[in-house]
């Protein structure tokens, strides 16, 4: 048997479901972007607390979001609602499968699990030393995601998907009657808002990270991998 | 492999925007799409409660100034008699599909059991404005007019023109009947201002505000939407493919 430490093996290193979830998470989360700041056009402005309108004091006003970064390519609200609200439910129930099925195939305990050592200031340290070098496999266990990989999907996962879902579930006025706890939570509609914005500039910020380490770790190595589940130990 | 390149990595995401709106160009991606309507709505109503009451507030946790949004004035001759005499001579008529037409006075209203309440009105731009609001139970006015079993909407039709015909709206029983759906006659404890919709506008707390009909001039229970307007349910959701269901 080859020793998988290696470079130049391959290793089965991403399950059908996590492969199927990232990608229809990948176009989920485009077109809620975009389709998000075509809907921010409509009232540029961020309060806190229940209520938030014209005379009110806004804590934030947005830049009006240009055509080329909305969807669709021109100002209309229906139709950029008709995006985020259809592909919000891709979001959301594709998350709920995919953590459903990252229970049964272990991929949660076995890959995303973070330790107390992971943690320890040393281990970070070196993680980070290790990334700026641009070493992002450990030679021992390349087939591992590194401590700082492993935060941010964790963090991903756990903290802002869900965060941005509630959030948005909040602006639903059907919702808020549902489940007015939300409201609780958020401390309003419109500080949900707030945080809904928030965690979706969270979420724009994981991904342009994470694109560019997918370019610097050999991109065509690392999207493969994300297709067939096939992933060759770097040089 | 030439596909993923850094360079197409960067250059793509306006190609698959751009992408999006041929998309929705055709005809039966754009059904899909806005197939997501209904599931928002089947999910809200098969997974919550449908009696579900919206938040009520303090009186101290309103608006300073409940913004006027829409028409302010409906600015026509019609209109302008009815406001000139402080509206003794509007009527709301109760027609349709029911048993018995009323044609409703201002105080006829008022004899109504009338509900207050402080609400948050969120319009589908994204504001929000709390307010305080007053007047008969929808529910209550139909019962007095004695729905007929055919009906399944209830649509609503306004004093103010746009592109020279009549605002409209419409909802389904289960919001009609809602203890907080009410005609509202009184904001923050004075008259209906002529902005906010005055005599007589609808608070149907669930929903976005353009669902919310202000200058209410006709009440009619009905079958079906089709046949009114452009047959789907109102003057945005007939013209800019607003959603109507509005609970989203």
């Amino acid at each position: 048997m080859a020793d998988p430490a290696r470079p130049g093996t391959r290793l089965y290193r991403h399950l059908i479901a996590t492969r199927l979830w990232h990608w229809t998470n990948a176009i989920a989360v485009f077109i809620l972007i975009g389709s998000g700041l075509g809907i921010s056009n409509a009232h540029p402005r961020l309060y806190w607390g229940q209520y938030g309108a014209n005379f009110d004091h806004a804590w934030a006003t947005l830049p009006h979001f240009p055509a080329w970064l909305t969807i669709p390519g021109n100002y209309n609200l229906a139709l950029s609602r008709r995006w985020h609200l259809f592909f919000a439910l891709v979001l959301a129930f594709g998350l709920l499968t995919y953590m459903i099925a990252s229970l049964l195939n272990h991929h949660f305990r076995r890959d995303l699990r973070v330790r107390t050592a992971d943690v320890a200031p040393p281990h970070l340290w070196a993680d980070i030393r290790a990334h700026l070098a641009f070493r992002f496999h450990d030679p021992a266990r390349p087939g591992a995601y590194n401590v700082l990989q492993k935060l941010a999907y964790v963090a991903v996962i756990f903290v802002l998907l869900p965060l941005v879902i509630l959030t948005g579930l909040t602006l639903s006025p059907g919702m808020d009657a549902a489940w007015p706890w939300l409201l609780d939570l958020f401390g309003g509609r419109q500080s949900a808002r707030s945080l809904h914005f928030m965690s979706m500039a969270a979420i724009a910020g994981f991904v342009v990270i994470h694109l560019t380490l997918v370019i610097l770790a050999g991109e065509w190595n690392e999207v493969r991998s994300m297709l067939t589940g096939w992933w060759r130990v770097p040089e | 492999m030439s596909l993923i390149t850094r360079r197409n990595l960067i250059i793509g995401a306006p190609a698959l925007l751009a992408g999006c709106d041929q998309v929705a160009r055709n005809p039966a991606a754009r059904a899909i799409l806005f197939k997501g309507e209904d599931m928002h709505r089947g999910l809200q109503r098969a997974l919550t409660d449908r009696e579900a009451l919206a938040r009520e507030f303090a009186a101290d946790q309103r608006s300073p100034i409940f913004r006027a949004n829409g028409t302010r004035d409906p600015s026509t001759s019609e209109y302008a008699a009815l406001a000139a005499g402080r509206f003794a001579d509007w009527r709301l008529k109760v027609g349709g599909l029911v048993a018995r037409p009323l044609s409703l006075t201002l105080s006829d209203l008022g004899h109504f059991p009338n509900r207050a309440q402080i609400t948050r009105h969120d319009c589908v731009e994204g504001w929000s404005a709390i307010a305080k609001w007053q007047g008969p139970a929808l529910g209550a006015v139909l019962k007095a007019a004695g729905l007929r079993d055919a009906a399944r909407y209830i649509v609503f039709t306004c004093a103010d023109l746009y592109g020279g015909s009549a605002y409209y709206e419409s909802i389904d029983l289960i919001d009609a009947f809602h203890p907080q759906t009410i005609l509202a006659w009184a904001l923050n404890d004075r008259m209906l201002p002529i902005a906010n919709g005055a005599p007589c506008r609808l608070r149907v707390e669930r929903q976005l505000g353009y669902k919310h009909a202000k200058y209410l001039m006709r009440i009619d229970a009905v079958e079906s939407l089709a046949g009114i307007g452009k047959g789907r349910g109102g003057y945005w959701e007939d013209n800019v493919d607003y959603d109507w269901y509005a609970g989203i």
